[in-house]
């Protein structure tokens, strides 16, 4: 019998791949045929952007370092962590319709429902990396480094708003309702990226908060970040900020996992 | 008849509360098996097992052979299901909600779209395959959700409360296009709290009431235990309520029962509907004026009544 059953492991995995591609796909159209989905995950950042640069600009001095210069990596970082509060939206929304029951139901790939959300997720998010670049440059902020250590930066956000993503994921598949996705996702984005190093040095704050900034894995990316795009030694942050990334992998993509198999 | 759905001793439950508390059930190939009971009666709870969303805490479930635990994913590739809530996505158009799921049975491109055609075309919803679902009405939501249950073709098909909510005349529209899967031998279990869906559309009726099948049967064998259909006739004068119960009583079949303050009679109908003229006829010899009449069908009220000796909480 030539059923799902007695499938080779070579059909087993492009399966898997195609499940997750066609998954990805679904979810890009999202974007697509909802104008307001793309404008309000594009004209947040640019507003962060704008915004944080001019207000934040000229009122905090900071030796040896051109304030928006400063600023800059912190907002891509903190941008990127708000905008994965989206994912467990969008599988929080998922299951309130029935559709992620529809989808366990099919003899897809399990990892497919979430590997396409997290993925289309990471494409928006490379999207949102350019704009606030740009938009960035407009305004006065420059890079000090080589090419490769300014795309290392970038993928450096990239990756980090791909592990919060998972983050998101878990608890938006443990939640019953959007509304619920939507509340939880700020009571863990919001601490963490304001307790960091994104918009001043962490030196700044009380002692028990510094105990905090400084583990905090946003500060270390954004530190990484700042140094890449300062054309500095970056070696030890890039290798504590990807750490920190592996960690929250390994702990959420089976969390995530587990959590779908159960919703 | 071979058995495609086999259940033995199914149990679960959620914390404390049991669900299920050891459902037996075999669905033999080509029929259809109705699931009857009221809200949280464990009828979802038991779809849900079936169609591997859901793992029994103990007990055997098998569908087309294949175990719900041990082969999942096998199983999943012989099964459709259409759920509660229509299960589409409202920001893709129909076309594409059907060649997604055509896709997710890793049927090709072409293959994918060559099925939705077919779905659509029959399932009347051709004119609104490149329009967004968030457009569409409740019933044509349905009608999608069920075509989406069917483009892998599945062996055995599993519809949970496919007209709930549903106006009268899209929930007729649903049956007759249920009747017609069904006619194609697909092998379907569907679940209901309407005993007129049940009888429409099943072979079979499971009732189930507090995670037990309480009684299992055709929709005939079901009635003939609630007592089938009954008739209320009204008498004027009420006095002549004893003359009139004297001429109904031999076609009674000794159930019948009189309120002479009413001047109401009301008795079984062993023969079902057709034999009201032969009641009216019997009255009219008797000289007896009817100032009343109606045909009282059994409801899942009174099949609860007559199995559980109450009446379900649920349904109105």
């Amino acid at each position: 019998m030539t059923g799902p059953g007695g499938r080779s492991s070579r059909t087993v995995w492009s399966h898997t791949f195609s499940d997750a591609m066609v998954m990805t796909r679904r979810n890009l159209l999202h974007y697509v045929r909802v104008p307001s989905l793309v404008i309000f995950s594009t004209i947040t950042p640019v507003m962060f952007v704008v915004l944080f640069g001019f207000v934040f600009g000229g009122a905090i001095p900071i030796p040896g370092i051109k304030y928006l210069d400063y600023l800059m990596p912190g907002i891509f970082v903190q941008t990127v962590a708000f905008g994965s509060i989206q994912t467990g939206i969008g599988l929080a929304e998922d299951q309130q319709r029935g559709i992620i029951d529809r989808l366990r139901s099919l003899p897809m790939a399990r990892s497919a429902v979430l590997a396409g959300r997290t993925l289309s997720d990471c494409l928006r998010n490379l999207l949102v990396v350019v704009l606030m670049t740009v938009v960035g440059l407009l305004i006065g902020f420059r890079f000090h480094a080589r090419p490769s250590a300014i795309l290392g930066g970038l993928a450096l956000v990239v990756l980090f708003a791909f592990a919060f993503s998972f983050i998101s994921a878990a608890i938006g598949l443990s939640l019953d309702t959007v509304e619920a996705a939507q509340s939880a996702g700020f009571v863990w984005v919001f601490p963490l990226t304001f307790a960091s190093s994104a918009f001043v040095p962490v030196l700044t704050m009380p002692g028990w908060l510094q105990a905090f900034a400084k583990v905090n894995p946003v500060t270390i990316t954004v530190d990484a970040v700042r140094l890449l795009f300062q054309g500095q030694a970056a070696g030890t942050q890039v290798v504590r900020s990807v750490a920190w990334m592996a960690l929250i992998l390994v702990v959420f993509v089976p969390l995530s996992v587990w959590r779908y198999r159960r919703a | 008849m071979r058995a495609v759905i086999e259940v033995e001793a199914l149990r679960k439950s959620y914390g404390k509360v049991r669900a299920l508390e050891g459902v037996d059930l075999t669905v033999p190939e080509g029929t259809v098996l109705g699931l009857l009971g009221p809200n949280g009666a464990g009828k979802t709870t038991i779809v849900r097992i079936l169609t591997t969303l859901l793992e029994p805490d103990s007990g055997r479930a098998t569908v087309a052979g294949l175990d719900v635990v041990d082969d999942a994913r096998a199983l999943r590739g012989v099964i459709g299901l259409a759920g509660q809530f229509a299960a589409v996505d409202e920001t893709l158009t129909g076309r594409e909600n059907l060649v997604l799921v055509g896709r997710l049975y890793h049927l090709d491109r072409a293959e994918s779209r060559r099925r939705a055609e077919e779905v659509l075309a029959r399932f009347d919803l051709l004119d609104a395959a490149d329009r967004r679902v968030a457009g569409y009405s409740g019933g044509m939501r349905r009608r999608l959700d069920l075509g989406a249950s069917l483009v892998g073709r599945p062996r055995v098909l599993f519809l949970d409360e496919p007209t709930s909510g549903l106006d009268p005349r899209s929930r007729i529209g649903l049956w007759e296009l249920i009747g017609q899967l069904v006619k194609d031998g697909t092998t379907l279990l569907l679940t209901t709290q309407y005993l007129e869906e049940a009888d429409r559309l099943a072979d079979s009726i499971a009732v189930i009431d507090n995670g037990r099948v309480i009684a299992q049967g055709t929709a005939g064998e079901l009635k003939a235990r609630v007592g089938g259909e009954r008739l209320d006739v009204m008498v004027a004068p009420a006095s002549d309520v004893m003359a009139g119960a004297a001429a109904l009583a031999p076609m009674a079949g000794g159930d019948l029962h009189v309120d002479p303050a009413e001047g109401r009679i009301s008795l079984a109908l062993p023969g079902g509907p057709p034999t009201v003229a032969e009641a009216v006829r019997r009255l009219d010899a008797a000289g007896v004026a009817i100032a009343d009449l109606s045909v009282h069908r059994p409801t899942l009220d009174d099949v609860f009544l007559a199995l559980t000796g109450r009446v379900s909480e649920d349904v109105g």
